[in-house]
């Protein structure tokens, strides 16, 4: 019987971990500076902008427009290949925030740079872990 | 006073399937071609500067070469930056030259990725992508590059018709290769038509997987004069950093290549329109015109364009890849950017024979790594 790989799973860490846990609860956090008041994705343990160690968790709206995306026909590893083709993103979020998914519910040949997208969050086969995606708005 | 550095040597070993090589095996077969061809022995040998190897991966690549060689270099040290490593092993050669640290530093690159390797090869470099962040969501390179290349399109910069016109350019070099790996010629519609791999690219976009090394020796000027070869002169190197993963670059559109060249045309006092022969790194086809905006080398537009007129050829107004680049001369991990060098330090000799591009001074070899993350440009000129 053929063994079935599974996809990539996140390993949230001691960093990572209240945006993962977000995401289960259908929210996605990210994190804003105390001092600089600028945002950043992915989060970290000193602001990027900055440096200052005073970042506070908050939740974005979850729209957001397409700044990139690219249709793969060929999938990386056997996990995927089933899912081709499927369209891979750069996702600008309204609180400028910039992170990568996959547009899901639409026609991968209808995916274009600038189209409005809203989060949304896709379960995956034997994993507990929500993964924070997008489609169309 | 700093002395001045000069490519005493290069080598590079038939490309493509080499099903009986090992990484080490290339390793020895670049460092001894390169030191017959600078009239060294190993002995003569102070610094050794070695990448790394997807398919024999090693803690210390350098020591592992070392011992297989039975030396014991005064410096040694292993540098793991992707695609850009062969060009930062030169930079870096540059500056123990320079400090008198070194008399002569081998810079080796190789890996039998192909053979060694086989359908894995695609998974590890897609193993780049963040753990988190990227891989969740199938992320391949071409895909990742393909953002960039999406941007382009958009605005009306690049389309289809120009990668073509590089694909194409290139596999009528690397005809003239005789080591080259994809000689087959191709035409327009053959590129066209080739499957989609991420959107916008197709096969005939991307390089193959090659078996190959390259090895370049880096060695104070003042050595240099009993070289058997006409000496080659390091005029500047230079590095430009932005990000690492494509969703956290700053722009889509410009990237470290525009520092990295800025700095070496800068410390040489050349301009870009001093640049004989440009060797620049091309894993996929919109990567090279991309770059070639980004450096300044043509208006935002006006690459593509280019390219289809005709302007890469080795007869043409700026010859590019003369030896077929990544995309069809071979892309073997940290070796496929060192292969660039090695053809620049060629072409600043005069023994391209009918690659040659005439009257050429001064070549410019340019390495990236990661997704047009990291770049490094070496500046090289007829000494």
């Amino acid at each position: 019987m053929a063994e079935t790989q599974a996809k990539p799973v996140p390993v949230p860490d001691g960093i990572s971990r209240t945006y993962w846990e977000g995401a289960n609860l259908g929210e996605f956090r990210y994190q804003r500076c105390g001092a600089c008041g600028k945002a950043q994705f992915y989060a970290r343990n000193a602001c990027v902008h900055c440096h200052a160690t005073d970042l506070q968790w908050h939740k974005a709206a979850g729209g957001g427009r397409i700044a990139s995306c690219s249709v793969i026909h060929r999938a990386p590893i056997a996990s995927f290949a089933g899912d081709t083709p499927y369209v891979l993103a750069l996702v600008d979020l309204d609180e400028g925030l910039r992170f990568m998914c996959n547009v899901l519910r639409c026609d991968p040949a209808q995916v274009r740079i600038g189209m409005a997208v809203r989060v949304c969050f896709e379960s995956r086969p034997g994993s507990a872990q929500q993964i924070p995606q997008v489609e169309p708005a | 006073m700093a002395s001045k550095a000069i490519v005493s040597g290069v080598f590079d070993t038939q490309v493509g399937s080499l099903p009986e090589s090992t990484c080490m095996s290339l390793h020895t077969e670049a460092t001894l071609g390169a030191l017959a061809d600078a009239g060294l022995k190993l002995s003569d040998i102070d610094g050794l500067l070695t990448a790394y190897s997807f398919a024999s991966p090693q803690l210390m690549l350098g020591g592992v070469l070392a011992e297989y060689l039975g030396f014991r270099p005064k410096v040694n040290a292993s540098i793991c930056m992707g695609g850009m490593t062969g060009g930062l092993l030169v930079r870096h050669a540059e500056s123990l030259v320079r400090s008198g640290l070194c008399r002569h530093v081998l810079c080796v690159t190789g890996d039998n990725r192909l053979t060694g390797m086989g359908e894995k090869v695609q998974a590890a470099l897609a193993d780049v992508g963040h753990a988190q962040y990227e891989q969740p969501y199938g992320m391949s390179v071409p895909a990742a590059f393909a953002m960039a290349a999406q941007v382009y399109f958009h605005e009306g910069w690049l389309n289809g018709d120009h990668l073509a016109a590089v694909a194409v350019n290139q596999r009528a070099n690397a005809a003239l290769h005789p080591q080259a790996h994809m000689k087959k010629p191709i035409t327009m519609d053959d590129v066209r038509k080739s499957k989609v791999i991420a959107s916008p690219l197709r096969m005939l976009d991307c390089c193959p997987v090659s078996d190959g090394g390259a090895a370049v020796i880096v060695s104070a000027s003042e050595t240099g004069r009993d070289l058997p070869k006409r000496a080659v002169e390091l005029l500047a190197t230079g590095e430009g950093h932005t990000h690492e993963h494509i969703f956290a670059a700053p722009s889509l559109i410009d990237f470290g290549c525009r520092e990295s060249v800025a700095e070496a045309l800068g410390r040489a006092g050349l301009t870009h329109a001093d640049v004989d022969s440009a060797h620049i790194y091309d894993c996929f086809t919109s990567t090279l015109l991309i770059q070639l905006e980004s450096m300044g080398f043509y208006e935002r537009g006006a690459a593509g364009p280019a390219a289809l007129a005709g302007e890469f050829a080795i007869g043409g107004r700026f010859p590019l890849n003369s030896n077929g680049g990544l995309l069809s001369y071979g892309s073997s991990g940290p070796a496929g950017g060192m292969f660039h060098v090695v053809e620049a330090v060629r072409q600043l000799r005069g023994e391209c024979g009918p690659r040659q591009v005439k009257g050429a001074e001064v070549a410019l070899a340019h390495t990236l790594g990661g997704i047009f993350s990291g770049h490094c440009s070496i500046l090289l000129g007829r000494a």
